[in-house]
């Protein structure tokens, strides 16, 4: 940004990544946008768990830290038929910034009819004094298949977490199918980590399977554990929410939900 | 117009609006453990004010604003995961919905019964109700919120055996935080009249949700919810 005012202008980094993922007409993907930005590098990588008509993409070192005042965002579009799997090096941790200001987190994932997208980054982690919104917005198109896991680790180990607002929204052919927002940490709305919300529990996650086959035959709910279970939503998609004490034990019940769920 | 009388109406435990089969989650909460007390009590009530409690008055004041009950009741779904929830507000919804066509008859209210006639959301039927009673979004907000810590509060009392003195004591201190609520949820309603249901509060619970799914299976319950 040029000839930004002075003083009040928040001082952070401001980068945008995009990805666009469209079928390459012999059966396979190809990436024809591929732009990391400042600290959000991409790298093409061979998909593991995916298929060989599936692109890998993973955001490299890069996601390591959003300061206070940062502005990043991830978008990424699949067209008609294109597969695109898309996660993170390693950790993203939420850092404090020097002036107090909010670091802004937004990841943009829009899937065509006939694509499927696998947006399995890992763990966000809420370190002391930070302050981080995150917003994941997904546009799904009727007949577009997702997997989107999302991990919050509340402080390393032993610490106080940051302030942590994290939004989930996803609309299905311009219908909303999924909106849930999560304050936690010091200064959020009280109680939240009190017996209604996280009862003291230092890691929360979620994963989001739609896949246009369970219109016909919606997976019934299953209690995974006290603390984790999985839900048909009012649409074609199935939610683990779960809760664990820490990192490592959320992944467990998420892997075991996503081999269940996500084909 | 509907004056403070009118809301004392709706606001009315005794009002036949099928709540008091319903704990808030407050049954489940208490076989585990987690309230045990009036001080626990208080903690899950303010959690559940913040989360769901903030979810439905915004619903609830959008209602009362007249936006579409249709794209409301959507919204509300899709701030429903747990079905064991969404059947519940359906029920609660239906039952508040006859209660409200018989205190406030008018063509709105015969309206959403025709369009849902297994029920729409209760915080949506709150709102559209409050509007037949001529009351605006921010009793409606009230309401919404206020029933937030009130189901669980009233449960916790049968349920524990709590001093139901000890249980209106956590819902007065609750009141400043339950106002500061009400009045988030309406501004976000009147932004949501310009920019959709979209900008309504989503704020939720992952143990709220995950307690009410399991709640739903267990073979005895005092409480439908």
């Amino acid at each position: 940004m040029t000839g930004a005012p002075p003083a009040a202008a928040p001082a952070g980094v401001r980068a945008t990544a995009r990805i666009r993922a469209v079928a390459d007409g012999r059966g396979g993907t190809a990436l024809p946008v591929l732009a990391g930005e400042g600290p959000l590098a991409l790298r093409r990588i061979r998909s593991g768990a995916g298929s060989r008509e599936e692109a890998g993409v993973m955001l490299v070192g890069a996601m390591s830290a959003p300061l206070g005042g940062d502005r990043l965002a991830v978008h990424a579009e699949a067209g008609p038929g294109a597969r695109l799997a898309l996660g993170t090096a390693a950790a993203t941790l939420a850092l404090p910034g020097r002036d107090g200001a909010p670091a802004l987190y937004g990841v943009r994932l829009a899937v065509a009819a006939g694509a499927a997208v696998r947006w399995l980054p890992e763990p966000l982690v809420s370190v002391r004094g930070s302050d981080l919104r995150v917003h994941t917005r997904v546009e799904l198109a009727a007949g577009a298949r997702l997997v989107l896991r999302e991990e919050q680790v509340l402080g390393r180990t032993g610490e106080e977490p940051g302030l942590l607002r994290s939004r989930l929204t996803a609309d299905l052919d311009g219908r909303p199918l999924l909106d849930q927002e999560l304050a936690c940490g010091p200064g959020a709305p009280g109680g939240w980590d009190g017996p209604a919300v996280l009862a003291g529990h230092r890691a929360v996650g979620q994963l989001l399977v739609v896949d246009p086959e369970f219109a016909a035959a919606p997976p019934a709910p299953a209690v995974l554990g006290e603390y984790a279970v999985a839900v048909p939503l009012a649409g074609p998609a199935v939610l683990v929410s779960a809760l664990a004490p820490d990192a490592l034990a959320l992944r467990r019940v998420l892997d075991a939900a996503c081999r269940t769920y996500g084909r | 117009m509907g004056g403070p009388a009118a809301l004392l109406v709706l606001a009315d435990g005794r009002f036949p609006a099928g709540g008091h089969a319903h704990s808030g989650g407050a049954e489940a909460a208490c076989k585990a453990g987690r309230i045990r007390d009036a001080a626990s009590l208080e903690d899950y009530c303010r959690g559940r004010l913040h989360t769901a409690g903030l979810t439905s008055a915004g619903l609830a004041a959008a209602a009362a604003l007249g936006l579409d009950t249709a794209l409301l009741d959507a919204a509300a779904d899709a701030r429903t995961p747990a079905p064991a929830l969404r059947t519940a507000a359906r029920r609660l919804g239906r039952q508040l919905l006859r209660a409200a066509r018989a205190a406030w008859p008018c063509p709105e209210l015969d309206a959403l019964a025709t369009a849902f006639p297994r029920g729409a959301h209760q915080p949506v039927v709150l709102g559209a109700t409050a509007r037949a009673a001529g009351l605006g979004p921010a009793d409606a907000a009230h309401l919404a919120a206020y029933e937030s810590i009130s189901g669980p509060a009233t449960a916790t009392v049968r349920l524990l055996g709590l001093d139901p003195f000890e249980a209106s004591g956590v819902l007065a201190r609750l009141a400043g935080e339950a106002d500061a609520v009400a009045g988030r949820a309406e501004a976000a309603a009147r932004a949501a009249l310009a920019e959709g249901p979209g900008a309504l509060p989503a704020a939720s619970s992952p143990l709220l949700e995950i307690a009410a799914q399991a709640h739903a299976a267990w073979p005895v319950r005092l409480f439908a919810s």
